[in-house]
């Protein structure tokens, strides 16, 4: 099995701990991992912002990085959802169709296909868990509080496989944490205010570590957490199902 | 061109000064979103039931002409007199006209969104018309001299004390009086005059049936019964898509709404109008408004299915920390925002942007409504038709530009990395908005490509 592996801009520039713990994590399991070089981003910033129109470079780009990998997988559960809904190439119809039916996001990568049973992992820590909109309720990542159906949680599963981990409840399960993209900027005032109560839910259950699928979202966390002083970090779950 | 008018973003900032507020306003719209939950887990086929709602609207979207029709032949044998209204100014002229040939100047009115859409109040009262909102929310804020914030809880926005305030001022309650109980019996005792007073009452109509010419109005306080059944003439204004085919469907309806709306099984009245009494006359209102515009626009028209619960707005996070007025427009929150830029794309052309895109809206409709999905696509038409801020389009082509080469997007990453850690005043000022309430990342030592080039070639 080849796996080209995506790792989102923002993640390459700021975040490359993330996108390291994937790699080892994919390789520790017994998978051929390839990164592409020449990636850069999958252009949901514009995409997203309505300029849906512009992302015609990043479309190609994505599609020369990434043909002919038996699956893509990415740490953003973000990214992914868009290049599912949204790759597009009126050049090469038939290998974006191709891509966006190849590319997972890492922990339903880690569940659906390789069907991970256990781990080799130890985190001996209070852990709260973000669930990322897009991807929990883009990707299915995790049952949503809004639908009535059997519930489950495809980080929580592999999160429980982590010796020594502690998973805390939170009061809203499921709710937003206010960064979505450009939105984070244009709205800055609602945009804070969610992050802030998203970060106090985690901290007034005890939470030493707040994890989650998505980077982005931990991002904005982490730039709350920061401000605030607080001791509280953020990782990425490929750190922690990564961690020794 | 760039939109002049104070858009959802500033309205949301003013209502951010006051953190103590929007912490109440999200807990009380989370409280009812939570009885949603709960309410709603009581029914294992509630999925199904979505999934019904959301087909028979389909149904009555694709023959919407046939349907109507039906209702209308339906209707007039019936006994009630239809009128139908192209647009708001239409719907307030036939409202109007109806009042003057009954020769009255006082109206009691029940909940009707439809009217809020179409400004009837401010219009009616520029004609010399005193309306009466009898439904108590409503009330609450036409005293106040505002537009509802919500479309099922219309005051929302507004605290015990302050709703004390307004009594104190407009009913003669004494100060300070803050209890629920006591100022719901103030309301009840001034509307009874109201409503033993006004020869004239309208309503809103949540559903009407295309089989039987009949329609029902819900309500918790039994408002519009007594204005409509103590009222000589009965007037009820109606959207076009409000149309279910036949009795049986309602049943599917009344239990989706109520329980989406507010977690309660039923509403407390549910009540049927299929002709007028002896010597009252009932007029039915059919007001299009924009609403076969959006019929005609592919990617939009199932947001007609709406029947106005209100659930979207109480999961909405940005809508719960944001208040409905900064939507500045009748109906808020995530449903309204793809509705307004069918009415004025110019006015509106921030509101599909106030958004996370976090999907929970589509998933809480009881109607399958693709709300986010409408958002983004919005989205992509206002920036195609002009609508976007000029430093926007700037900013985005920028970003395209970079992000569509390897090689600049590499430096531009380099550059960024060393301007944060070098220069940290360049980005970590007051112009840059992410910086107001959050720090910047700690910029690491290398990219993951300059790791991945190091360690694994
Ligand atoms: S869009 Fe759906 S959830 Fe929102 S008010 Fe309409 S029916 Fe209710």
């Amino acid at each position: 099995m080849r796996v080209g592996l995506f790792v989102p801009c923002y993640v390459d520039q700021f975040y490359p701990g993330a996108a390291i713990a994937t790699l080892q994590l994919l390789e520790k399991l017994g998978v051929e991992v390839v990164y592409p070089k020449n990636q850069t981003c999958c252009g949901q910033p514009m995409a997203n912002s309505g300029f849906e129109h512009l992302t015609g470079g990043c479309n190609r780009l994505f599609i020369d990085n990434f043909s002919g990998f038996d699956y893509i997988v990415s740490p953003s559960g973000s990214c992914v959802l868009h290049i599912r809904e949204h790759l597009h190439d009126d050049k090469r119809p038939g290998e974006a169709k191709e891509i966006s039916h190849k590319v997972w996001e890492l922990t339903s990568f880690l569940t659906d296909v390789l069907k991970v049973q256990s781990l080799q992992a130890r985190f001996p820590h209070k852990v709260g868990v973000h669930q990322s909109c897009h991807g929990q309720r883009g990707l299915h990542l995790s049952s949503m509080t809004e639908l009535v159906a059997p519930s489950f949680s495809k980080p929580g599963s592999l999160l429980n496989m982590v010796k020594d981990l502690e998973l805390i409840e939170l009061e809203r399960k499921d709710e937003c944490c206010g960064f979505g993209g450009t939105f984070c900027v244009v709205e800055e005032a609602v945009s804070s205010k969610m992050g802030k109560d998203r970060v106090a839910d985690h901290l007034k259950h005890g939470a030493e570590y707040i994890t989650g699928a998505d980077m982005s979202c931990l991002m904005h966390m982490e730039g709350i957490l920061k401000r605030q002083g607080s001791k509280v970090r953020v990782l990425h779950i490929a750190e922690i199902l990564n961690a020794e | 061109m760039d939109v002049a008018t104070k858009d959802h973003a500033e309205l949301a900032e003013i209502f951010n000064r006051d953190e103590e507020r929007v912490d109440w306003h999200d807990e009380t719209l989370w409280w009812i979103r939570a009885k949603r939950d709960k309410s709603v887990h009581q029914l294992p086929e509630w999925e199904a039931l979505r999934e019904a709602a959301s087909n028979i609207k389909f149904n009555v979207l694709s023959n919407l002409n046939t349907y109507l029709e039906q209702f209308e032949a339906a209707a007039k044998a019936n006994g009630i007199i239809i009128h139908w209204a192209a647009d708001a100014q239409e719907h307030n002229e036939i409202v109007h006209r109806l009042l003057t040939e009954n020769k009255v100047t006082q109206m009691v009115k029940s909940k009707s969104m439809l009217t809020e859409e179409c400004h009837l109040n401010d219009y009616l009262a520029t004609h010399g018309i005193e309306v009466i909102d009898s439904d108590l929310g409503e009330r609450i804020v036409q005293l106040a001299g505002e537009a509802p914030s919500h479309i099922v809880l219309p005051c929302i926005h507004k605290k015990k004390e302050e709703i004390g305030d307004l009594f104190h001022m407009y009913l003669g309650t004494p100060s300070n009086m803050s209890d629920p109980q006591f100022l719901t019996e103030t309301a009840r005792g001034s509307l009874r005059e109201t409503f033993l007073t006004r020869k004239v009452a309208l309503t809103g109509v949540n559903f009407a049936i295309a089989e039987t010419g009949e329609f029902v109005v819900c309500t918790n306080e039994g408002n519009a019964d007594m204005g409509a059944h103590l009222a000589d003439v009965h007037i009820a204004c109606m959207g076009i898509e409000k149309l279910i085919p036949n009795r049986e469907h309602l049943g599917v309806f009344l239990r989706l709404l109520t329980r989406s709306a507010t977690g309660q099984p039923i509403t407390t009245y549910s009540s049927h109008f299929s002709k007028p009494r002896a010597g009252q006359q009932m007029h039915i209102v059919l007001v299009d408004n924009g609403r076969s515009v959006q019929l005609g626009r592919e990617d939009f028209r199932n947001s007609l299915k709406c029947i106005r619960c209100g659930a979207c707005m109480n999961t909405c996070p940005v809508y719960r920390r944001s208040g409905g007025h900064s939507y500045h427009t009748a109906v808020a929150g995530p449903i309204g925002s793809i509705l307004a830029p069918n009415l004025d794309m110019k006015k509106y052309a921030d509101l599909p942007f106030a958004s996370t895109l976090c999907g929970s809206c589509s998933n809480v409709c009881p109607v399958k409504i693709d709300i986010h999905d409408q958002l983004y696509k919005w989205r992509q038409v206002l920036v195609k038709e002009g609508y976007a801020p000029t430093s926007k389009k700037i900013a985005m082509q920028v970003m395209a530009t970079t992000l569509a080469s390897p090689t600049l997007y590499h430096a531009a990453g380099k550059m960024g990395r060393a301007t944060i850690k070098y220069a940290p005043f360049a980005v970590n000022n007051k112009l840059n908005a992410w910086y107001k309430e959050r720090d910047m990342p700690t910029p690491p030592k290398e990219s993951f490509g300059e790791w991945y080039a190091k360690n694994k070639k």
